[in-house]
């Protein structure tokens, strides 16, 4: 049988991935280096019975993305760092009116307009906390063509099944570079649809503290008739004031993710068994470090790399135990610093946890970053 | 007390009674609304009714349909994600002038440019309401507000005007006051198969009465009355227009609407 | 990591060498290779040095930039004198006869009519890319012909088969 195989450049590779988990809508607002992802869904969408709409700017693009959601679409939007900035205030209201979507932030150089062609991955905590008030967040960071296609997919699972907004963080590098893709690889993968309400109508609590923390979710226009609001709601989702509803209602949005890190949190370890020295590395990044990996070892220095897949949430436990196994941690990020402080903040005090950034437009080279290690662990 | 069928059949009663000061005409412009809803026998469970952030915008919370309370001048922007998504919804549009023309305007003319199937109703009373009575894009110049102590040096925005500029298939005005006249004009925006825009006069007696002198709310809705005037009677008798606000149908015209116009693209693949 | 092969296509905006990698990388997949094609790319849509890279190995490809090349393609002048130093010692040398070369370089140097095949010969300015590839394939064992000529017409649009194939044939001549 024929191999399912073809060379796509990663914007490419996600819009393939989020067919095949099933979107069918998509609004946007064109941005370096992330535009290719809105050019394919807008040639796609069409041929399936799907809609695609460029709207007038980025926080139209976000809020127009949540508006298809809530008709059931599974729905998604791309953009790069000026763009993601501007999508954080009807992101935070996907967070809390727990609309499930998909936000893409193709990471260039910032700060402001920064260097648009050019990779960064100055975009991590604004991840995390971009947008104001407390917030569940996750974001997933593939880091090759093929591995967009299939984190694409698991994107859209995660939003259905918990029901808010789900970041993709890539690079301009992964982005626009080419690579092979094997359709094939996620055959037999499940494509989660969410959870939709049973009840007889007038019973429906679409925010209901349900034993799963994520209350199914109807469409409109489904005969479910519901409100829905950006400010703290009770259970029928109508906005309340009462202290013991707000408590209950943001700690569940934080708790259905938390309660559920062992399903979201994917990684990568390569070589980690008898590391001394690790890597903590995503991205286009962990590549450089994966190649470094290789060559330190090559020279007798007992070299690995952990590579977060869900950049948030933080895997604590897993770094932690990491921490406790290695006598080094080198964080490499295109930054001046961002993960590396979520790994000291886990990291056990015997193992000297060390940073290495950079923010010149340049991808970070394996030959950087064995020259570091050396200096490092000497 | 007998509650009105209109009540029953559009409001969500427990919600009720609504958080807008006494005298204030965002009720009455609401029940508008309702009824016209309930004239034109809509599907209940195929209108959506979007809202941005202001005193306006909490009307979806009272009225029983797929309501969607949104963040601050975005309504247009969700809903024009709703329509485009799902064509058969009937997608209405509550929001206020600074909403809508100040922080929302550049959706505004947008929604308006593409001519997508979205009856607007702007409840303009002139003022920043729910943050205390600051100028507005509608405040007219040389008004006060709490952030306009000196009078404002702003030229005001004729919402009507700018939405016809921008491409609204369908345009009106009308008043709090003139509260048959307005479901009429809601009726007909909803039937507009296209981006309808109809501004609803309101009166806020709270910021901007008083801080205006403007009397109380019943001197307000009366000089609603009397300070308007029907295009139409404008049109023959100008001079019995001179200082006053123009109210009524300025605008209705027939041009493919735009998720239609998308419906052809996905047309041209159903074979594939 | 000691079978990767990185190649460099040099020249400026709009000779179509961003394809001409996409089209030697896809040539690497048909082939059962890992391949990987990237580009580093200024604002400019035309004109300007501009540069395509491709990686082929049969092993994993891990650091996706090629930083020092076993092959360097230059059409102009301006993106010879800038890349020259990223070929390796001993590298393979590919330009356009009218670029003034370091006759001291020690590299395998092609000194190739390849601009003037595509805009005299086929008079075609846009097949330059394409005739390059063909003096490529010629030059360097990396890619067999047959997987190459499956790239190019996967990739062109329609209706642009026979001038690229004969564009081919007349770059795999040139050598």
């Amino acid at each position: 049988m024929e191999k399912n195989i073809k060379l796509l450049q990663g914007n490419e590779a996600c819009v393939e991935g989020a067919l095949a988990a099933g979107m069918n809508f998509f609004a946007g607002y064109p941005i370096t280096p992330s535009t290719e992802i809105a050019e394919l869904s807008a040639q796609k969408l069409p041929r399936i019975g799907g809609r695609f709409i460029q709207m007038e700017d980025e926080i139209a693009g976000m809020a127009a993305t949540l508006g298809g959601a809530l008709t059931g679409k599974k729905a998604m939007t791309a953009t790069s760092g000026p763009g993601f900035s501007l999508k954080q205030e009807n992101l935070g209201y996907g967070c809390i009116a727990e609309i499930p979507c998909v936000v893409v932030n193709v990471q260039r150089g910032g700060p402001s307009t920064g260097l648009p062609t050019s990779p960064a991955q100055g975009d991590i905590m604004q991840a995390k906390w971009g947008t104001h008030g407390d917030h569940p967040v996750i974001a997933l960071y593939p880091n090759s063509v093929q591995e967009i296609y299939e984190v694409t997919i698991d994107a859209f699972n995660n939003a259905e099944k918990y029901r808010t907004p789900v970041i993709l963080l890539l690079d301009e590098v992964i982005a626009h570079m080419r690579e092979k893709v094997d359709f094939d690889s996620v055959k037999g993968k499940e494509v989660f649809d969410r959870k939709k309400p049973t009840c007889p109508k007038d019973e429906y609590l679409a925010y209901e503290n349900t034993e799963d923390l994520v209350p199914p979710m109807a469409d409109f226009g489904s005969g479910y008739r519901y409100h829905v609001t950006g400010l703290v709601h009770d259970q029928f989702g109508f906005p309340s004031n009462n202290s013991e509803i707000a408590d209950t209602q943001i700690r569940r949005l934080l708790n259905k993710i938390e309660k559920n890190k062992k399903d979201i949190i994917k990684y990568e370890e390569y070589k980690m068994d008898d590391a001394e020295v690790a890597f903590v590395a995503f991205g286009s990044t962990s590549r450089s470090a994966k190649e470094s990996v290789d060559k330190l070892r090559s020279e007798g220095i007992k070299a690995g790399l952990y590579r977060p897949i869900t950049i948030w949430p933080f895997a604590d436990e897993k770094v932690k135990e990491i921490s406790e196994n290695v006598k080094n941690i080198i964080v490499a990020e295109m930054n001046l610093g961002q993960y590396v402080n979520e790994v000291k903040r886990v990291s056990s005090d015997k193992c000297k946890v060390d940073f290495y950034g950079k923010i010149n437009g340049h991808l970070i080279t394996p030959t950087e970053l064995t020259n570091f290690v050396k200096e490092a662990i000497r | 007390m007998k509650v009105s069928n209109v009540v029953k059949d559009n409001f969500r009663e427990d919600k009720l009674p609504h958080i807008w000061c006494p005298g204030c005409g965002h009720g009455i412009l609401m029940h508008a609304i309702a009824r016209a809803v309930s004239n034109k026998g809509l599907d209940r469970d195929k209108v959506v009714v979007v809202s941005g952030i202001g005193c306006s915008s909490r009307a979806p919370g009272y009225m029983n349909f797929n309501t969607l309370h949104t963040t601050h001048g975005r309504a247009l922007a969700f809903a024009t994600g709703i329509k485009m998504s799902q064509p058969d919804l009937h997608v209405i549009v509550i929001t206020g002038d600074g909403d809508a023309a100040a922080i929302g305007g550049n959706h505004l003319i947008h929604a308006c440019r593409r001519n997508i199937d979205l009856t607007t109703i702007v409840f303009n009373n002139n003022i920043y309401g729910m943050t205390g009575g600051q100028y507005s894009p509608t405040t007219p110049t040389n008004d006060y507000g709490t952030t306009a102590p000196y009078g404002n040096i702003d030229k005001t925005f004729d919402l009507c005007d700018l939405a016809k500029a921008a491409g609204a298939t369908y345009v009106a005005r009308s008043t709090a006051y003139h509260a048959r006249i307005i479901e009429k004009l809601i009726e007909n925006g909803l039937d507009n198969k296209g981006f309808s825009f109809i501004e609803g006069i309101s009166v806020c007696p709270t910021y901007y009465g008083r801080k205006n002198k403007k009397g109380n709310a019943v001197d307000m809705m009366k000089s609603l009355k009397e300070d308007t005037i029907d295009i139409r009677i404008a049109k023959k008798k100008p001079e019995l227009a001179e200082g006053k606000m123009l109210i009524g149908e300025f605008h209705n015209s027939e041009e493919e609407e735009y998720t239609a116009r998308y419906d052809k693209i996905i047309d041209l693949f159903e074979k594939e | 990591m000691s079978n990767k092969y990185e190649v460099r296509l040099s020249g400026s905006g709009g000779q179509g060498l961003i394809l001409a990698g996409i089209i030697l990388a896809d040539a690497g997949i048909i082939s059962g290779k890992n391949a990987i094609q990237s580009q580093s790319y200024g604002p400019e849509a035309r004109g300007g040095a501009s540069k395509a890279e491709v990686i082929i190995s049969d092993g994993e490809i891990n650091f996706p930039k090629v930083e020092k090349c076993d092959l360097l393609l230059s059409l102009t002048q301006e993106s010879y004198n800038e890349y020259i130093d990223s070929l390796k010692k001993d590298g393979i040398l590919v330009v356009d006869e009218k670029i003034e070369i370091d006759e001291t370089l020690e590299a395998k140097i092609y000194r190739l009519p390849i601009l003037s095949t595509a805009y005299d010969k086929l008079k075609k300015p846009m097949v330059a890319n394409i005739v390059s590839l063909g003096a490529i394939c010629s030059i360097s064992s990396i890619i067999d012909e047959k997987s190459l000529q499956e790239a190019i017409l996967n990739r062109i649009p329609p209706g642009t088969e026979e001038i690229n194939k004969k564009a081919f044939q007349e770059g795999l001549k040139l050598v």
